[in-house]
């Protein structure tokens, strides 16, 4: 019996240490979290769910008091009339701008991760990050002069005989500038997806019969899939809230979510509608990611 | 079979940048066989094997397959299919779409490249596997998808490119045993690349030795071993003692030395010389002993731990023997060793 015991002891020594160890690493990672789990619930989250419950206010007309009785006319508001309108020019631009920018930064991408030596590789990686370090407004007037009536790209234009474009202050305009700006943001993770496809992988198609196209297709296209929607959840989402191009470089019949919320905001006065309008690019984002998840998009990141 | 062989390389070399990769390649593979190529890392085996298969051109020469020049014919264009040595397998694609790819290509109806990759599957012991991922599947598994992948197109030379390398000695050595029964039974040209002498001679009914870009050696499995022609195949099949004697350069094979203990009589017609035992290395079935001769060449022997033949354990490190050997189990090598 006392040996029995005196094992017991034994064996029960290491397992009470390894116990209070996880005890301990367990309050550490509980410490450790806290800081930033509590940054997201209070400033994140809560504001989220404050901006949700203020769509659901009023604005008194006569005292321009808000009203915090719940109701649903803010919405109503926002599904009729000029905000449809609205809603669909942003997201029909969101989506020409993310088809364009895949189009374009595909074989950019393709090139850099495939064909370019180490040497052009690293140059053209350059000068894809490079644009990301210039203000954003400095971007969007280089467009303006560009694209005005009296820019570079009438005045060539003309010298070679042909019509005016007159781009500027367009919606033409705006899809160019918000191509222009998000490039980078679909060529790097495209090139980061195709960079990791073996190069064995396309021997392997070319060895059983394979032509390029069937290797393109088959192949190449599905293992950068997940790049390209990872690249596609930034120009989309990006384009879905911006405010600054539209007024900068979009002419009369411009106006964008983000500037609708804006008006409503700060010359409107009207804060629970710009609450309103606020969550339709959030719901339109969740329903967009939930997809590009089932598509596996976020095996890339 | 047809008379033209499988494949027929002619004066191919192949350099990369200031390295020359291969010289001057001749080589004939005949149809049916199990062919190897055999030879230590940067010795130019892959790259002919990749030149065969249509992933790299020769600078110079031609290769044939079953008469048809293909010297530059792309690699989709050519009758031949690869194992590649880290498979290869399409990972956003389950078991079955994989082996069937090259049908699906070919534009073989869904019906029949179905029915044909399931045969393939089957061949290889992988039913039920189907619907699996290739990360779903072990390292084993992931090669017989690969085999079963390229075997469904039926071509007429399989090559592997060191299939067994990644996997684990007791899977390699059943593999091994699978691969050739897999070949018999589908009667294709195999063509294959390894770095190992064991797995070559294993398989093989003809090997050829590489090293350095040129081809040392053709033969079968015994003829390499019992009759190497240089020294570097003596050395790199199994192990071999080269020595020096009246301006030849001989290779002796470790079991074909007799240990005799200092003093003992000299059989009739042996070659026979001193030295000293330096080490004895028990590893089970055999024992190693290194000999230190008093001609200052260092010799390795070794002996068969079986009752017959009289025990090497009387062996030990110090001792004075005498090493015998018949003349005719030496043999002369072509050239020096390097």
């Amino acid at each position: 019996m006392t040996t029995s015991v005196d094992s017991e002891t034994k064996r029960g020594g290491p397992r009470a240490l390894h116990a209070s160890a996880l005890a301990r690493s367990r309050w550490r990672t509980a410490f450790l979290l806290s800081p930033p789990l509590l940054w997201f619930l209070v400033i994140y989250l809560s504001s989220l769910l404050l901006m949700l419950v203020t769509s659901f206010w009023s604005v008194n007309d006569f005292t321009q008091q808000i009203d915090h009785h719940l109701t649903g006319a803010n919405f109503a508001q926002i599904s009729s009339g000029a905000y449809v309108t609205i809603i669909w020019r942003t997201v029909l631009l969101a989506a020409l701008v993310t088809l364009t920018d895949a189009i374009v930064a595909f074989p950019f991408a393709y090139v850099m991760a495939r064909i370019a030596t180490q040497r052009t590789q690293r140059i053209l990686l350059g000068a894809v990050l490079l644009p990301l370090w210039a203000s954003y407004l400095a971007k969007v007037y280089a467009w303006i002069s560009i694209l005005e009536k009296g820019g570079a790209l009438n005045w060539t234009f003309s010298k070679l005989g042909l019509p005016d474009p007159n781009l500027g202050f367009t919606n033409g305009a705006m899809w160019i500038a918000f191509c222009y700006i998000w490039l980078p943001y679909m060529i790097v993770p495209i090139y980061g997806s195709l960079e990791r496809i073996p190069s064995s992988l396309l021997d392997a198609s070319a060895d059983l019969g394979g032509s390029s196209w069937s290797t393109f297709r088959r192949v190449i296209l599905p293992l950068a899939l997940p790049g390209l929607l990872a690249g596609s959840i930034f120009t989309f989402s990006l384009t879905l809230g911006d405010y600054v191009t539209p007024l900068l470089i979009g002419g009369s019949n411009s106006t964008l979510i983000g500037n609708a919320i804006y008006e409503n905001l700060l010359t409107g006065g009207n804060l629970p509608l710009a609450a309103a309008l606020s969550t339709v690019p959030i719901v339109i984002m969740i329903v967009y990611l939930t997809v590009a998840k089932r598509l596996g998009a976020f095996e890339a990141l | 079979m047809s008379n033209e062989p499988a494949i027929d390389i002619r004066g191919v070399a192949k350099s990369f940048g200031p390295t020359t990769v291969l010289h001057d390649i001749n080589l004939e593979v005949l149809d049916g066989e199990f062919f190897t190529m055999l030879g230590p890392s940067g010795s130019g085996k892959t790259t002919l094997l990749r030149m065969v298969a249509g992933f790299e051109t020769p600078d110079r020469g031609e290769i044939r397959l079953h008469g048809d020049e293909v010297t530059q014919r792309p690699a989709h264009l050519r009758p031949v299919n690869t194992v590649f040595q880290d498979y290869a397998l399409f990972p956003h694609m389950d078991v079955v779409t994989n082996v069937e790819y090259g049908l699906r290509v070919a534009g073989v109806k869904r019906g029949v490249r179905r029915e044909r990759a399931n045969a393939a599957l089957a061949m290889v012991r992988l039913e039920g596997f189907s619907e699996r991922r290739p990360a779903q599947l072990s390292g084993g598994q992931r090669q017989r998808v690969a085999l079963a992948r390229a075997i469904v197109n039926e071509p007429s030379v399989l090559l592997l490119d060191e299939p067994l390398g990644a996997l684990d000695l007791k899977l390699r050595q059943e593999m091994q045993t699978e691969l050739k029964a897999i070949q018999r039974r589908i009667g294709i040209t195999f063509v294959y690349v390894t770095h190992d002498q064991e797995e070559a001679m294993a398989m093989s009914d003809r090997i050829a030795i590489m090293n350095q870009g040129v081809i040392e050696q053709v033969g079968t499995p015994r003829e390499i071993y019992e009759l190497p022609s240089t020294a570097f195949v003596a050395s790199f099949i199994g192990t071999s003692n080269v020595i020096v004697r009246n301006g030849r350069t001989q290779s002796l094979r470790p079991e074909r030395l007799r240990l005799l203990g200092a003093g003992t009589k000299v059989p009739e017609g042996s070659n026979a010389e001193a030295g000293t035992v330096t080490d004895v290395m028990y590893l089970g079935m055999m024992t190693r002993i290194f000999v230190h001769l008093d001609s200052g060449d260092d010799i390795v022997a070794v002996r068969t731990n079986d009752d017959s033949a009289g025990g090497a354990t009387d062996v030990e490190t110090g001792a004075h023997i005498v090493v015998a050997w018949r003349p005719e189990d030496a043999f002369a090598l072509e050239s020096e060793l390097v």
